[in-house]
């Protein structure tokens, strides 16, 4: 049976912006020299990078100087959390971050472990909020080189009380990382953090593009091999095509990011309520107010993940899922886990500037046979 | 000491959950019944399940089993 394609999987990578499409193609005429040199098309290249960082510092609100462009979200999340823990290691050897971060800021701190350093995870609640008794206490403990916590889960969509947690930071000299993938280009970053890191593709810009700020009068020294390009921040030369289409499609989706709050957000209410109302047996999680507008997961009981997954795309919906059945490990999102929800039958709904209302509404109206389908077949109905 | 014991070693989940979700209703009210399941996901699955039914989840043991969980039949 065929359907027509429902891609709702933004939080991994939105499809591509208009203005990236066209900014890159642009790019890809001028700018293929190494910036760094001295002739006339490195000069063209280098004014294209210039004109790239000077829009996208302007975006997030911070200077030109203090943003680098990097090969991913990910190796930006490595060199804020590395770099950000060498520059303060006479400070101390400890790592405060909460429970849900990325995995590439989990995978930076196993590394900091690994390397004598201490990691210190702080716990969330039910709706995956910050515990900020917690963090106080954690980030005021001696020997606390940095402090990391994402701006709004990737996996459940709950907003962090940043400004909080900063202030308890900025209290006693720790310098605050954020991992703000999920919220640069669709709503108003928060204040008082010292290092930024976000990844292109979550925002219609190409992948393989990913921004590292670091505020003035931060320490940070670079894990990396030495290289002199990007502010010394990171290694190899930029993707320059990519790097101008993520920044022209930063401000497109800035620009419009207010008006795809009011649009999406009461879409994602709509699911909130209608999974909860109309599946019998869901879980729907994360704090139904202070969340991303763009984002929902719930986890259907008894339902394997995989198979739900495979079920909706065989009827067009390409969604994400934090069941354990559907990682390469095996093992169940650790934000699912730290949150104690089912983790199970576990699905991820993340919209963009392409999904429609008749969209979601064709979304709604399948679910409840798709589980129904998969719970008569598993034997679980009644139970 | 459970009053009997539900071995889930090896299957995936939702499989341990499915069992219990099956098992608890079959054994007298207050009954304890451990679950035991090496899937690292039932670590989260059962005390969910246990809240989601009203179910007493009397906490995780690891002994020469492996992981296992005590759930309390409450009604």
């Amino acid at each position: 049976m065929s359907a027509s394609s429902v891609y709702l999987d933004a939080a991994t990578a939105a499809p591509l912006h208009p203005v990236a499409r066209q900014a890159l193609l642009a790019a890809l005429e001028d700018g293929w020299a190494d910036p760094g040199k001295l002739y006339s098309q490195a000069r063209r290249a280098r004014q294209l990078l210039d004109a790239a960082r000077e829009a996208a510092a302007q975006t997030l609100g911070v200077r030109a100087d203090e943003l680098s462009f990097t090969s991913s979200g990910t190796t930006a999340a490595h060199g804020a959390v590395l770099g950000g823990l060498a520059g303060r290691h006479r400070a101390g050897a400890t790592l405060v971050h909460s429970a849900i971060e990325h995995s590439a800021v989990l995978h930076a701190a196993e590394r900091h472990v690994a390397a004598g350093g201490v990691a210190h995870a702080v716990p969330v609640d039910r709706v995956g909020r910050l515990d900020l008794a917690e963090w106080s206490t954690a980030v005021r403990a001696p020997g606390v080189a940095l402090a990391a916590l994402i701006t709004a889960s990737h996996e459940v969509g709950t907003v962090q009380p940043v400004a909080e947690a900063a202030a308890v930071s900025a209290d006693v000299g720790v310098p605050l990382y954020v991992d703000a993938a999920q919220s640069v280009g669709r709503v108003p970053l928060p204040a008082g953090w010292s290092m930024l890191s976000a990844s292109a593709h979550k925002w219609g810009g190409p992948p393989g593009v990913g921004l590292l700020a670091v505020r003035k009068g931060t320490r940070w020294e670079s894990p990396w091999p030495a290289d002199e390009r990007e502010g010394g921040r990171t290694p190899g030369v930029v993707n320059l095509p990519a790097v101008v289409a993520a920044a022209a499609s930063l401000r497109a989706a800035a620009a419009d990011a207010a008006a795809e709050e009011a649009r999406l957000a009461p879409l994602v209410d709509r699911i909130r309520a209608r999974v909860a109302a109309e599946v019998p047996d869901v879980e729907v999680v994360g704090d139904p107010v202070l969340r991303l507008p763009h984002l929902v997961t719930f986890s259907c009981l008894y339902v394997d993940g995989e198979t739900l997954l495979h079920a909706l795309d065989r009827r067009g919906f390409a969604v994400s899922s934090g069941s354990s059945c559907t990682s390469s490990t095996l093992r169940p999102s650790h934000v699912l886990e730290a949150m104690g929800v089912l983790s199970h039958g576990n699905v991820r709904v993340s919209l963009h500037r392409d999904t429609t209302e008749s969209d979601v509404e064709r979304f709604l109206a399948e679910l409840p046979g798709i589980v129904a389908g998969l719970r008569a077949d598993a034997g679980v109905v009644g139970l | 000491m459970p009053d009997e014991v539900l071995d889930c070693r090896g299957q995936r989940c939702p499989l341990p959950v499915i069992a219990a979700a099956r098992r608890m209703p079959q054994v007298p009210v207050g009954t304890v019944v451990r679950v035991l399941a090496d899937d690292p996901a039932a670590a989260v699955d059962i005390p969910a399940w246990c809240r989601m039914r009203g179910q007493e989840f009397l906490g995780a043991v690891t002994g020469p089993d492996g992981p296992a969980y005590d759930i309390r039949r409450t009604h």
